[in-house]
């Protein structure tokens, strides 16, 4: 686009600058829109597990249920705590939002069709990812409320225990991948499974390591086996129990596309992201875009799904998962992966 | 020009927030300021092109080693009046620390131009990527120093933690095991007492 730009005469820094702004426009609206229709169809889905009929007034079959839930939150009156720390508190959720959406400048939703190229995509996923836990510990130690901080705490050990078996996972990956560029990795998938599967996860090396992801990344994203940072029996709303209106709106887009993040990541990194799931030529007539998306949809079930019928873990279950089963496992298959692909690639010697 | 704006965007609250970080009355505030100065260290590192060094500056510094600084500082009950009655009494070793500190960075910004190592010559551009390059640098030529210095932390992790684990005898660790291996046929004893009778467990 910056291209084009330069070509209707324009100079090559405004034109890379106007070019980066609509492509970040792009992005984020059609994912606001994506996240107002997957809370819709989440609570869909729970109330078909539960035999209810769900959001069914507004609109036609409830699809506006979202629309009109945010305009009721925006018509809302936004209440500060007189005790709280009020620059952090106001902060906080701006916080969880914006990180939730700088993670999508990497991530590739077609060949070539992605905001930043960068080399380091996977690494800077992670980066920002790591991120997002301080929306959660800004606010529920500005909230100065005895629940938020206890969701504070248990958030930031959650966050990063999780996130050492989620690098050790990526590890993985970037290893058979032998890259660290989002694209790149998607296409290393090709072909990968009996020359006729795009995707990692058939591979009997990858696939354990893919379990440990989609786990983790429900821990990751506070979803519910581990939603422990906001146990509405323990802890009312955790850290947003004082937030309201456009500020608790904010906390609730953010986390929704987290869980979009982190479902389009299952997807690209196990799944073949835009490429079709077998390599077989009518079916690259199909827009990778909307292979991606059908892939995404289907993890959004798997979250939702889980949602519905897991019962919450304990404080101590959740750390003894992370700590003792998926750390140790993930470091074995870095050692297996590392191993086999030094014998088979490079032929054992380095 | 973009470039310009960016790096003086950058560099402006790298230090300001350096600043703030030794102003802020409240500790909190103190390592949030301290998390936004090494953010934007990290932009700075991608403006030279260094964008695996960036990477690794968010995710270990502000990532993880902030997260627990937070964690540490937000759960310390702190009482400033406390704090600042020590003021006198630690000032001539905070100035000395100063001094030596200062005297580094004066060092530090003339040795490079008087020095032979680039002789105030450009960096050349990278031909790899740079995460290629340190990977084939930390893996050949200073495979033992990096060998040992993996070493180093290890030794610091395991001392760590002989030195704050402490049996403690009046704990009862949950068993996962034994948790997962009860079913309702051994947990629960349906029981129907006679009228009158109540309970005998």
């Amino acid at each position: 686009m910056t291209d084009t730009f330069v070509h209707w005469g324009m100079q090559y820094d405004w034109a890379w600058f106007l070019a980066t702004i609509i492509g970040i426009l792009v992005i984020a609206l059609p994912l606001m829109l994506a996240v107002a229709m997957i809370i819709y169809a989440e609570r869909k889905i729970w109330a078909a597990m539960a035999l209810r009929r769900g959001p069914n007034v507004v609109g036609p079959w409830g699809l506006l249920q979202s629309f009109a839930d945010g305009l009721k939150v925006f018509l809302k009156e936004t209440i500060i705590p007189t005790s709280a720390n009020q620059g952090l508190f106001l902060i906080a959720p701006v916080i969880t939002f914006t990180v939730a959406l700088i993670v999508w400048a990497v991530i590739p939703f077609q060949p070539g069709v992605v905001l930043a190229d960068v080399n380091v995509g996977l690494l800077y996923v992670l980066a920002a990812s790591s991120l997002g836990v301080y929306g959660v510990i800004v606010a529920g130690w500005a909230s100065n409320s005895k629940y938020p901080f206890f969701s504070a705490l248990r958030a930031a050990a959650q966050m990063v225990s999780y996130e050492v078996s989620i690098g050790f996972v990526l590890i993985t990956v970037v290893l058979y991948a032998g890259t660290f560029d989002l694209s790149d990795i998607v296409l290393a998938q090709r072909g990968h499974g009996l020359g006729v599967v795009n995707a990692y996860a058939f591979n009997i090396l990858l696939f354990p390591m893919w379990v440990v992801f989609l786990i983790s990344s429900m821990a990751e994203t506070f979803r519910t086996p581990f939603d422990l940072v906001e146990a509405e029996s323990e802890l009312v709303a955790g850290h947003q129990t004082e937030y309201s209106s456009m500020s608790f709106a904010l906390f609730w887009l953010g986390e929704y596309a987290n869980v979009l993040l982190m479902c389009a990541l299952n997807a690209i990194l196990f799944w073949g992201g835009w490429l079709p799931p077998f390599d077989w030529a009518p079916l690259y007539l199909v827009p990778g875009i909307i292979w991606l998306f059908i892939k995404m949809s289907f993890f959004f079930f798997v979250f939702g799904w889980v949602k519905a019928t897991v019962p919450r873990y304990r404080y101590d279950q959740l750390m003894r998962l992370g700590w003792k089963i998926f750390l140790p496992l993930s470091l074995v298959f870095v050692f297996l992966v590392s191993g086999w692909l030094m014998l088979t690639r490079f032929g054992g010697h380095s | 020009m973009i470039g310009a704006i960016a790096f003086y965007l950058f560099a402006t609250l790298t230090i300001a927030s350096s600043i703030a970080v030794i102003f802020a009355r409240n500790p909190v505030h103190s390592v949030l300021w301290l998390i936004l100065a090494f953010f934007n260290a990290a932009g700075l590192m991608l403006l030279v092109g260094a964008e695996f060094i960036a990477m690794l500056l968010v995710i270990v510094y502000v990532g993880a080693v902030a997260v627990l600084f937070l964690f540490v500082v937000m759960m310390l009950d702190i009482d400033f009046a406390s704090l600042r009655s020590g003021f006198t009494r630690n000032l001539p070793f905070g100035i000395i620390v100063a001094l030596v500190l200062l005297a580094e960075m004066i060092v530090a910004v003339f040795a490079h131009r008087a020095g032979p190592m680039l002789a105030g010559s450009e960096i050349p551009a990278a031909r790899v990527p740079n995460i290629v390059g340190i990977g084939q640098m930390l893996y050949s030529r200073y495979l033992f120093a990096f060998e040992l210095a993996g070493l180093i932390l290890l030794v610091a992790m395991v001392g760590a933690i002989v030195l704050t684990h402490r049996r403690r005898g009046d704990t009862r660790t949950p068993k996962a095991w034994r948790q997962l291996r009860r079913h309702p046929g051994t947990a629960i004893d349906l029981v129907r007492p006679g009228t009158g009778e109540g309970m005998k467990l």
